[in-house]
């Protein structure tokens, strides 16, 4: 495929319409699961299975005035929501589905990822600093904290992981994994490595998701019950609308990483028809998880986040990514 | 745990929690000293929610007041009913016919369940699970239902009167608590395999905020509070009343001292009202509900009288003053609540902002019972 300016402008709108939707269905989804997980119906009034829900609500967000509180910094104040948002979009411009349906491919896509993962967590920060309120700034800090200490053993994990498929080609590490589910990343008994602790890597990268997306039990950005609403706590109207779908834009993303990097993106665990319907039902299963995870667990501590990080995530993800090197000089 | 680094005193800040905070549950204001997420200083204030229920039981005659108690604490509403028609049939000498105190002791354990459920879901909210809470409700639905098909209310009973009760119950409330039981017993069961035992709960909860018996004592803590500090108190075994003696039940305790011990006395004190309620309805006695003789204007002689009794949130004194006229001439109340949320402003110093609400939630504080 030619790179062409109208190549890369549908790429964009697919990737934002991509990322719009699911993060709106995926709100539908989290209060509908919420709902089953508390045995009660949960939004059914508008449409079929209250699946008109989502744009009602976005339309009475939008409805809502933007309220700017004084003394706030307006700039960085209108400016850390739209901050949430771009690289969550941008994100998805990279992500091969199938072997057809990918935006644009690079050769850094992994990289770019976590570039644009970085970015998001700065957009925490400006909400909160700008936001002039002591719960928000408290929140924000919390936020970045959590942020730094997650990503590096989520990076070491990718490194075992890129290391293994010997490229950063976010297409190249599914080819890698092509086959049956033997030779996924997650349990790579006929993969390259034969390291029989990947699953650990996996669940660290699982962990680390949660906490990257701020979501339960790592929360600590937005805990209601300590902070009132963490950095969002002075955003109304389509400000905090842009929060809360980025939050979902980045499950996705993260979902997504998770099903490219450990579970063999596209391929069937049996090796039949590989397609994106595979990758779709991972996505999915895996978002499925997050938000069972979310109704289910209570809310860490910040300190007990740092110490899980920082004692057991890294020394573990270190040790992993060790052995897995020697593991493929061996072999 | 790392502990807070030494600042000076013009690098802390204040926040404000409350009065509308998540984590108050109600109109709490608690004004406090952080140093980041360290607690340097906390300072309660109450009385957003003041009613001066004192000082209209100086102005209203007794019936007229009945229906004031049960307005002080929403979610163990009978048990503070209780301590006044106790207090008042004391002293204007009312006997009570022998159905309708088993009937009390029923209806004030129902109650006791069902705002413990209620303080179990908030409480593990507070710690951000919210799944739990819409259990809880569900079972504290049923109780709601029972009470209220008998009482005629579900939040703000008017279900006691002086010498007896307004409604007797009748076979449909027996067979639907009969069965309530070993649906709860169930329930509790489910409680412990989700929340007790879990990894996250356990670590926000195990030697966090411990409380010595000394400050229990210092402060007059009662309830679950006192309890899980390793006093074994409870004004229905020590200072027996009505007919709590006939009944064979325990008093959890715990020496923990710390927010899970708090925790796991109220979670056994489901188990022991059910023991009880159980017991109730097996010895339940036929008769009338209400004294043959009952004066019609209620006046008691002058006096001074006290009669605690143990709520939900621990231990109810009512002490009244009577000048011999149709108002008491004093009617204080000692509410628990009161003496269990002045032990935070001590014993919270040095604490993270996030165990602190935590150990908040763990003393089960009722603001309107606080304020009166």
């Amino acid at each position: 495929m030619r790179l062409t300016l109208f190549n890369v402008v549908a790429a964009v709108i697919i990737a934002i319409a991509f990322a719009a939707v699911n993060a709106a269905y995926l709100v539908w989804a989290e209060r509908r699961g919420a709902a089953r997980i508390q045995r009660r119906p949960g939004p059914n009034i508008n449409g079929p299975f209250g699946l008109l829900q989502p744009p009602l609500d976005g339309i009475k967000l939008m409805a809502k005035q933007l309220t700017i509180p004084g003394g706030a910094d307006k700039v960085l104040f209108i400016a850390a929501p739209v901050l949430a948002m771009f690289p969550a979009i941008m994100s998805f411009v990279t992500i091969p589905f199938s072997e057809n349906i990918v935006a644009k491919n690079m050769n850094v896509g992994v990289l770019m990822i976590f570039a644009f993962a970085a970015l998001g967590s700065t957009s925490l920060l400006f909400a909160g600093w700008s936001s002039r309120n002591k719960y928000a700034m408290m929140a924000s800090i919390r936020a970045v904290s959590q942020t730094v200490a997650y990503e590096i053993p989520m990076l070491i994990t990718t490194i075992t992981v890129v290391m293994i498929a010997g490229s950063m080609d976010l297409m190249e590490i599914v080819h890698q994994q092509s086959g049956s589910f033997l030779h996924w990343n997650i349990f790579p008994l006929l993969g390259k490595s034969h390291n029989i602790l990947m699953p650990l890597s996996f669940l660290i990268f699982f962990t680390c998701t949660l906490a990257e997306t701020n979501r339960s039990p790592f929360d600590l950005g937005e805990a209601e019950s300590e902070l009132v609403a963490g950095f969002h706590t002075e955003y109304g109207s389509m400000g905090f609308g842009l929060f809360f779908m980025a939050e979902y834009a980045n499950i996705v993303i993260g979902s997504c990483m998770t099903t490219i990097l450990f579970l063999g993106g596209w391929g069937c665990p049996f090796g039949l028809f590989p397609g994106v319907w595979w990758f779709i039902l991972k996505l999915y299963l895996l978002i499925a998880t997050f938000i069972w995870i979310r109704w289910t667990f209570p809310r860490t501590t910040i300190y007990g986040l740092l110490n899980l990080s920082w004692k057991i995530l890294i020394p573990l993800s270190l040790f992993n990514l060790l052995l897995t090197a020697g593991l493929l000089k061996v072999f | 745990m790392s502990s807070p680094i030494e600042l000076q005193s013009d690098e802390t800040f204040i926040l404000n929690v409350g009065p509308q905070h998540p984590a108050t549950h109600g109109v709490l204001r608690v004004k406090m000293e952080m140093n980041g997420e360290y607690i340097v200083e906390a300072e309660t204030v109450i009385g957003y929610i003041h009613r001066m229920h004192e000082k209209m039981g100086e102005l209203k005659t007794y019936p007229q007041y009945l229906m004031n108690l049960s307005r002080m604490d929403y979610l163990g509403a009978l048990g503070y009913s209780h301590g006044h028609v106790l207090v008042v049939e004391k002293a204007a000498g009312i006997e009570v016919p022998e159905r309708a105190e088993y009937i009390r002791a029923i209806m004030v354990e129902l109650n006791r369940v069902a705002s413990h459920l209620f303080w179990f879901g908030a409480f593990v909210m507070d710690l951000g699970g919210f799944s739990p809470l819409m259990y809880a409700l569900q079972d504290r639905e049923h109780i709601l239902d029972m009470l209220e098909a008998v009482t005629g209310s579900r939040l703000t009973y008017c279900y006691f009167r002086y010498g007896g009760l307004y409604n007797d119950v009748d076979d449909q409330f027996i067979e639907s608590a009969r069965k309530f039981i070993p649906r709860m017993r169930k329930s509790l069961k489910k409680y412990h395999t989700l929340v007790t035992g879990n990894i996250i709960f356990r670590k926000r909860l195990e030697g966090v905020a411990p409380l010595s018996k000394e400050t229990c004592r210092k402060y007059g803590a009662s309830s679950a509070v006192a309890r899980g500090s390793g006093i074994n108190f409870d004004v229905r075994k020590n200072e027996p009343y009505s007919v709590y003696p006939e009944f064979d039940f325990d008093v959890p305790v715990y020496h923990g001292c710390d927010s899970l011990a708090r925790y796991n006395v109220r979670m056994d004190e489901i188990e022991q009202s059910l023991r009880i309620i159980e017991q109730g309805l097996d010895k339940l006695p036929g008769g009338p509900i209400m004294p043959k003789k009952k004066p019609k204007i209620i006046k008691p002689p002058v006096g001074d009288y006290y009669q605690a009794v143990e709520t939900a949130r621990g231990s109810f004194g009512v002490r009244l003053v009577s000048d011999g006229g149709k108002t008491p001439y004093r009617l204080k109340l000692r509410s628990p609540t009161y003496s269990n949320m002045h032990l935070f402003d001590e014993s919270c110093r040095g604490m993270l902002i996030s165990d602190a609400l935590a150990f908040m939630g763990s003393l089960d504080l009722v603001i309107p019972e606080i304020d009166r």
